[in-house]
């Protein structure tokens, strides 16, 4: 049997990832974490996940960036603030996993061809040149971008009985002052 | 501010029609008239904040611009909606420079806030300030009978609780109460319905919906009753695929807790929206006659 090593040497850690974290997301509190287990345990998907919301909060402090960051736990979670309202050492988790979805998605480092951050940035697409969001159209894309246009098969007798219940339109929707958001978005990239 | 102007987002101009169509007349019938926000952007959910918190929160810096300028406060029915409007709103009034940033170019869009809006959720609205009485003595129907799960996801209650407990929430169950319906003692009512993953990781979806459902027909429950169009979807949709899956017999009509209003006030059923349950009403109709 081959032996492996499981955990990083020290010099492999990446020292600035909790700096850049906490700015990112707003939480100055991450190194005042108690490894209480509270978060993991509230968690609906922790079962699901590859590391639970404890362990990201020590991979954090610790300097793990890469296995963080391709990690599914991140897109697994829905945002549901369980553990954030019941963190004892008030750490933002829920803020937390945010910042770390956008620092996977400037990085490129998600999991490829994995639907949640394709429908992420999809709809963020759609609605920065609409204003609007449009069901069907985000539907499609998604099946196309993530390469699985065999899925809208198995999505066609759920799309009929939304058809048929007047639950789904073609139409693609859109503000009216489209000319007012360009500008906004535009605005805020030079102030960037 | 001076009254309250309605954000739908895209939810209830989409899949959850029957939303709009309940919850406007409702609060009709308490002398609330409820006008749509002019030209409203879609809010960005979980989604823009998982790509750019700064674009997430300036967009919704436009539609409370929007609010502003009208001298309202928004009631978002879309417990996503809510959310995400009132995170941004709770940025925007932080003082950061980040937040500077979002205000100067909202300024420079013609679209200036200065944090004067408040974003509330329609239970909210309807629980507060007597309003409850004024429900009771508008019911002619009372839903005598009707065992309702009130399920309250997660965003409504997390991580702003301002009006109810994040755990424990008591408002919807107290509002069911008032139009004569019985409220179980549902335990999942504020458990992740997993939000868009019935759509992205379907086994995971169907295994947390499957939980929420089960939990409900053991507390003997005839419907669940949603305030969140996010949540109405999910618990509907994979309802025929858990049947198969788990071999348990879950059926059970999600609803909206305005339609359950509606129908004790005595609107018209057909106005309702009822017609777009993917669920068969029957035995619902059998119950309360
Ligand atoms: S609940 Fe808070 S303190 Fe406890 S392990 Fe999770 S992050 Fe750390
Ligand atoms: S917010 Fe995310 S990490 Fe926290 S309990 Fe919910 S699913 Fe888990």
């Amino acid at each position: 049997m081959e032996i492996q090593r499981k955990v990083k040497y020290e010099e492999e850690l990446d020292r600035q990832f909790l700096g850049l974290v906490k700015e990112l997301s707003g939480c100055e509190e991450i190194d005042r974490c108690i490894q209480c287990g509270t978060c993991s345990s509230s968690c609906p998907m922790s079962v699901y996940m590859d590391y639970p919301p404890r362990k990201i909060i020590a991979m954090i402090k610790n300097g793990f960036k890469e296995e963080a960051l391709k990690s599914f736990t991140i897109w697994l979670c829905p945002s549901c603030y369980t553990c954030q309202v019941r963190c004892p050492a008030n750490i933002k988790i829920t803020d937390v996993m945010y910042a770390l979805k956008r620092m996977a998605i400037g990085e490129r480092v998600y999991p490829a061809r994995f639907a949640i951050p394709v429908l992420d940035k999809e709809m963020s697409k759609i609605i920065a040149s609409n204003g609007r969001n449009s069901e069907l159209w985000l539907i499609l894309n998604l099946y196309l971008k993530s390469r699985k246009p065999w899925g809208l098969l198995k999505m066609a007798p759920l799309g009929l009985k939304l058809m048929k219940t007047g639950r789904m339109s073609l139409k693609k929707e859109s503000i009216k002052n489209k000319e007012q958001l360009r500008t906004l978005l535009k605005a805020l990239k030079e102030e960037a | 501010m001076n009254g309250y102007i309605y954000y739908p987002g895209c939810s209830l101009k989409g899949n959850s029609k029957h939303y709009e169509e309940s919850i406007l007349p409702v609060f009709r019938e308490i002398d609330m008239q409820l006008d749509e926000l002019e030209d409203w952007n879609c809010c960005g959910a979980t989604a823009y904040f998982s790509v750019d918190a700064g674009k997430a929160a300036a967009i919704c810096g436009r539609n409370l611009s929007l609010a502003e300028n009208l001298n309202k406060d928004i009631i978002a029915p879309c417990a996503g909606c809510y959310l995400t409007l009132k995170k941004s709103n709770k940025f925007l009034a932080g003082g950061t420079e980040k937040a500077q940033k979002i205000l100067r170019a909202l300024d420079k869009a013609g679209c200036s806030y200065s944090g004067q809006v408040d974003v509330k959720h329609p239970l909210e609205v309807l629980v507060q300030d007597q309003r409850l009485d004024k429900i009771k003595a508008r019911v002619e129907r009372p839903l005598k009978g009707l065992r309702v799960a009130c399920y309250y996801g997660c965003q409504l209650v997390r991580p702003f609780t301002d009006f109810d407990d994040p755990d424990y929430p008591v408002s919807l169950d107290r509002l069911m109460a008032a139009i004569g319906a019985e409220p179980v003692d549902f335990s999942g009512k504020t458990r992740c319905c997993g939000g868009s993953l019935t759509g992205t990781i379907e086994e995971v979806g169907l295994r947390l919906n499957y939980i929420l459902l089960k939990e409900a027909k053991r507390k003997g429950a005839d419907v669940i009753s949603t305030i969140c169009p996010l949540c109405q979807f999910n618990l509907e949709i994979l309802q025929d695929k858990m049947v198969k899956k788990y071999k348990d017999n879950i059926t059970m009509p999600i609803l909206y807790f305005s339609q359950l209003i509606g129908l004790a006030m005595g609107l018209p059923k057909e106005d309702m929206g009822f017609s777009r349950s993917i669920i068969d009403l029957k035995p619902l109709w059998e119950k309360i006659g």
